[in-house]
This record gives C-alpha cells, sequence and structure tokens, in this order.
C-alpha cells in the first residue's frame, strides 16, 4: 500500500491506505473472533480457558446437525447439477441467437433480484395450492430456481467470447447438434461451467429462508442453515462458533477453488 | 423453423423451469393480494383492493418507512466507506489489486447467517466490544448494543459493503487516467477534479452498489430478525409474520407486490443513470 512507502507522505494517499486497513479489520474482526473462541476450552466469550477441541467434539455428537448437514448436502448436489445442466443449455441457447429478447432477458435477471422472501412465500402458496406434500424435494425444486440464473449467468460471460462459426462447421461436417454440444462446445466453455456449478453449490448450502418456507413440517428437511438459525435464535453458545468455523472454511475453500479455476481458464 | 426449433431445445427446459416454479407463484401472489383473509386463515376468493389500503395504515406505513430508513441509512453508510476503500484498491501496483479485491470479498462468500451470528457475538452484553470498554474502564455497566436499529443497519452494512466497493472500483479501474490528468494539467486542484470530473464519472458504480444495499436491506427478514431481536420491525419480518404466524396470505402477498414495485423504481432508476453517465461521456 501506498502508506508504507515513507519518502512521499501525501496526506490523501496516508488516508486511504489508513482507511483500507480499517475496512479489512472490520470484515475480519468478527469472524476471527468467532473462530478464536470455538477453540476455547472455557466456551465463554469473556475468558480464556485455553486451547481445545470439545466443542468440535460435542457437535460431532449432535445427531440434529449431523442430520441437517446431510440434508444440505443432499439439497446443494441435486440442486446443483440440474441447475448447471439447465442454466448452460439456456446460456448457450441465448447467446447463440442474434436477437437479444427482452422478456427472456427479464426472466433471466428476476430470480437474482427478487427479495428472498418474496419468492419463498410465492413458493409456499404455490405449492400449497397444487396440495403438493413439501420435503427435502420441494427445496431442490426452490433452489434450482435461483441457481438456473446464477449458473446461466456465469456461463454466458464465458460465452461472449466464444467463436460460433465453430459449432457451425462442427455441424457442417456432419456431426449433429448433440455431438457437437459434447465434443465442440462443452469442452471450450467448461471452466464456465464449473465456476458456474460452484457458485450454485454455495449459494445453495448458504440458501436459509427459501428452504424454511418450502420444508414443510417435517424435522426429517431441515437444512443447516435452518439449523443454525434456530440455534442462534437461541444465544450464543460455543457450539454454534464451533459449526460456523467448519461451515466457514469450507465455503473459504470452495472460494479458493474457484478462483483456481478461473485463473487457469485465463491463462489459457 | 429448425433454427428455432433448435434454440427451443436448449432454452425450453430451462425457461419452462422459471416459468413453472417463479412466474406462475408470483402470478399466484399476485391474485392473493386481491382476494379476502377467510376465518381461519386461508383465502376467500372475493375481490377487494382491501389489502392495499390496510399497508397503508398508520400502524403499517410507519413499518414501511422505518423500512425505508433503515435500508437508506444501511446504504449511505455503505458508500462512505465503500467509496475511499475502492479508490485505494484501484490507486494501489496493478498486481496487487486482484489480491485486495480478493480479500474484499472472501467473507461475502461465507454463510450470510453466520456473518450476522458473529456480531451477536460482537456486540452483546459479554461480547467483545462491552468487554473492552469495560476493561479500559470506559463504561460502568455493560451497554445495550444489540437488539436496535444501529445494530440492524451494522448488520447490513457488515454483510453488503464488499458488493458495494467491487461495484464502485470496477467504476474507477475504467476511467480513462489520463482524464484527471487533463484536469489538473488545466489547473484544477486535485479535491475539484474528484468532484467535477472523478466523482460523476464513476456514478453507475456508485448507483449500482447502491441500488444493491437498499434492495437487499429493504427486504431483508435475517439481519432485522437477529440483529434486531424483534424490537426492529421491517417489511420483511412483516410479510413473514402474514404467512407463518397471523396466516393473513392475501395482506402478505399485497405486502409483498409493494416490496416488488419500490424495487422495480430503483432498479429503473438506477438504469437511468448510468444511460445518463454513458451518454456523458460520449
Amino acid at each position: 500500500m501506498s502508506a508504507r512507502i515513507p519518502r512521499r507522505r501525501d496526506p490523501a494517499k496516508l488516508f486511504l491506505g489508513g482507511h483500507l486497513w480499517l475496512v479489512y479489520t472490520f470484515l475480519y474482526v468478527p469472524i476471527l473472533v468467532l473462530m478464536a473462541l470455538s477453540f476455547n476450552d472455557l466456551g465463554l466469550p469473556t475468558a480464556w480457558g485455553g486451547v481445545s477441541l470439545k466443542w468440535y467434539g460435542e457437535l460431532a455428537q449432535n445427531d440434529a446437525v449431523l442430520r441437517a448437514a446431510l440434508n444440505t448436502v443432499i439439497v446443494a448436489v441435486v440442486s446443483t447439477i440440474l441447475a448447471t445442466l439447465l442454466g448452460t443449455l439456456l446460456a448457450f441457447g441465448v447467446e447463440r441467437r442474434q436477437r437479444r429478447n427482452n422478456t427472456m432477458e427479464a426472466l433471466l435477471f428476476a430470480p437474482m433480484i427478487i427479495p428472498d422472501i418474496v419468492l419463498a412465500i410465492a413458493l409456499l402458496s404455490f405449492f400449497t395450492a397444487l396440495n403438493f406434500t413439501l420435503g427435502l424435494h420441494s427445496i431442490i425444486m426452490s433452489h434450482v430456481v435461483f441457481n438456473i440464473a446464477f449458473v446461466c449467468a456465469v456461463v454466458r460471460t464465458r460465452l461472449r467470447n466464444f467463436d460460433f462459426s465453430i459449432v457451425e462447421a462442427s455441424i457442417d461436417l456432419g456431426a449433429g447438434e448433440v455431438t457437437t454440444f459434447r465434443r465442440v462446445t462443452l469442452p471450450a466453455i467448461f471452466p464456465g461451467v464449473l465456476a458456474g456449478g460452484l457458485l450454485a453449490f454455495t449459494l445453495s448450502v448458504d440458501e436459509f429462508i427459501i428452504a424454511y418456507f418450502t420444508a414443510g413440517a417435517g424435522q426429517g428437511s431441515t437444512t443447516l442453515p435452518m439449523q443454525i438459525y434456530s440455534m442462534i435464535r437461541f444465544g450464543v453458545t460455543p457450539e454454534i462458533n464451533a459449526m460456523a468455523t467448519i461451515v466457514m472454511l469450507v465455503s473459504f475453500t470452495l472460494v479458493f477453488i474457484s478462483q483456481r479455476i478461473d485463473r487457469k481458464a485465463i491463462s489459457q | 423453423m429448425y433454427q428455432r426449433l433448435r434454440t427451443f431445445l436448449f432454452v425450453g427446459p430451462g425457461l419452462a423451469w422459471l416459468t413453472f416454479f417463479m412466474v406462475v407463484p408470483c402470478l399466484l401472489v399476485f391474485l392473493y393480494s386481491f382476494f379476502e383473509r377467510g376465518v381461519y386463515g386461508g383465502i376467500v376468493y372475493d375481490f377487494t383492493f382491501e389489502n392495499f389500503d390496510r399497508a397503508f395504515d398508520p400502524l403499517y406505513l410507519a413499518i414501511l418507512l422505518k423500512s425505508a430508513k433503515i435500508a437508506g441509512l444501511a446504504t449511505l453508510i455503505a458508500l462512505l466507506i465503500a467509496y475511499p476503500a475502492a479508490y485505494a484498491i484501484a490507486r494501489a501496483p496493478a498486481q496487487r489489486q486482484p489480491v485486495y479485491l480478493f480479500l474484499v470479498m472472501l467473507p461475502f462468500w461465507s454463510n450470510y447467517l453466520i456473518r450476522t451470528y458473529a456480531w451477536i457475538v460482537m456486540l452483546n452484553r459479554e461480547g467483545l466490544i462491552n468487554r473492552a470498554l469495560l476493561d479500559f474502564g470506559l463504561v460502568g455497566e455493560a451497554l445495550p448494543l444489540l437488539y436496535n436499529e444501529a445494530s440492524v443497519v451494522t448488520g447490513l452494512v457488515y454483510n453488503y459493503v464488499p458488493f458495494v466497493i467491487l461495484a464502485i472500483y470496477s467504476s474507477i479501474s475504467r476511467l480513462n487516467p489520463e482524464i484527471a490528468e487533463a484536469s489538473e494539467d488545466l489547473g484544477a486542484p486535485s479535491y475539484k477534479t474528484f468532484l467535477r470530473v472523478i466523482l460523476p464519472l464513476t456514478l453507475p458504480g456508485i448507483a449500482a452498489g447502491a441500488v444493491f444495499v437498499f434492495v437487499l436491506s429493504i427486504g431483508n427478514f435475517i439481519t432485522p430478525d437477529l440483529l434486531g431481536g424483534g424490537r426492529v420491525q421491517m417489511v420483511g419480518n412483516l410479510i413473514y409474520d402474514q404467512f407463518l404466524e397471523a396466516r393473513d396470505w392475501p395482506f402478505g402477498s399485497a405486502l409483498s407486490l409493494i416490496l416488488i414495485g419500490v424495487m422495480m423504481c430503483l432498479l429503473f432508476a438506477q438504469a437511468v443513470a448510468v444511460n445518463r453517465s454513458a451518454e456523458g461521456t460520449r
């Protein structure tokens, strides 16, 4: 940062550099405090009793948490696969057309900006009107809605630099539509598809409100965010700190992986 | 004809999903908002405008206005924090910029509930901030930092500021540095160059960031619920209550439509701001 260069003490630069460090402090202190407390043997925020993994051990024996984690993985994996498939096809179809269709653009943009709570109540109304039994499957159907839009958006940015004439060439040479997509288009846009899929997975793992409304009354379809929510409402406990730390580390790992994919794609 | 069919094969399944699970449910909410509530919950299919009338009742209007106030405050503070930060990153050496941006965005990718919970840990009576204030003898007893409007605003700013920094950064980094140099060569002092040249040209980024924070804040449910502790009610909480507690779906639907209406106006205003500045640079 410019503030480290001692010779030119431009006050504007000093201010900007200092401000940026304050922003990083603001962003990271709450997270780091939370992580540190999860290793506190006493489990209190006010006194340090030494490092221990005690709370992680307790967590590993909490059946409700484990069940919720499993449900979350099921929901995220299935909705990611569906959304990646539909979203990629959609992106390809939309980008290949020469004309822009405004209705379609609005339809693809809407799931990204509509407030969660509104989509949640809309889906609850819809499923109820159809007398549909709620459960993990209805959460999956709902998550696919916003995930399609995000996958499609990511893949479309990748397709902007894609030369569609190679698709035409492949078809002219006698390869069918499906073969061309599988052998020509997909390899070329694969980093985008992967990045879109990872984004969808992350969003699905973290999503709370829509899952909460479309899970139904049974305890069997509680997802991890729903479990976290009910535990947080109960108060601050060392067990939540431990769980929060694990969830954050998993998210950060996913972000690192998607960054690497991105960098690899750019350098190619 | 063949081309149409081909496009349809690619686009069809995804669009069908969005139509079935988004458009139809939203139309249902639209319809419900004009119906009456049954005595035991449920819906009575009698056409009425009463739900919208009720939304502008002083009681509910106050909640709408309070939501707008909290969202506005969060937007303003987020912009004040984000602009200088984005500016600092844009002026850092080019090879370091991606790292600085990555560090800004990293917390944004962790779970929203957990990021919000982290502030409960910070602000509660036994939290870190109260602990520090007590230890340094700055206060005699723990302060009630949690469960008020300020803690809700703090949570919203914390959750959304990374995106605002990103939006403003992309606007600043797209600026041609020669424009600022030209202004300074012509004798403008640097504060004037900033106010008259740089700030107007980065307006699209500011508008994008501002609309993002405002839209996500005004419809927020989690932050007022967890950091407001039931004492700060916003539209999102009101809609939640209508659906899961009061069982008045028509009224909840009307509130949702109003929320979407407000949002659409803002997105429209943002599009206008972006177009204007695009014309200005031409």
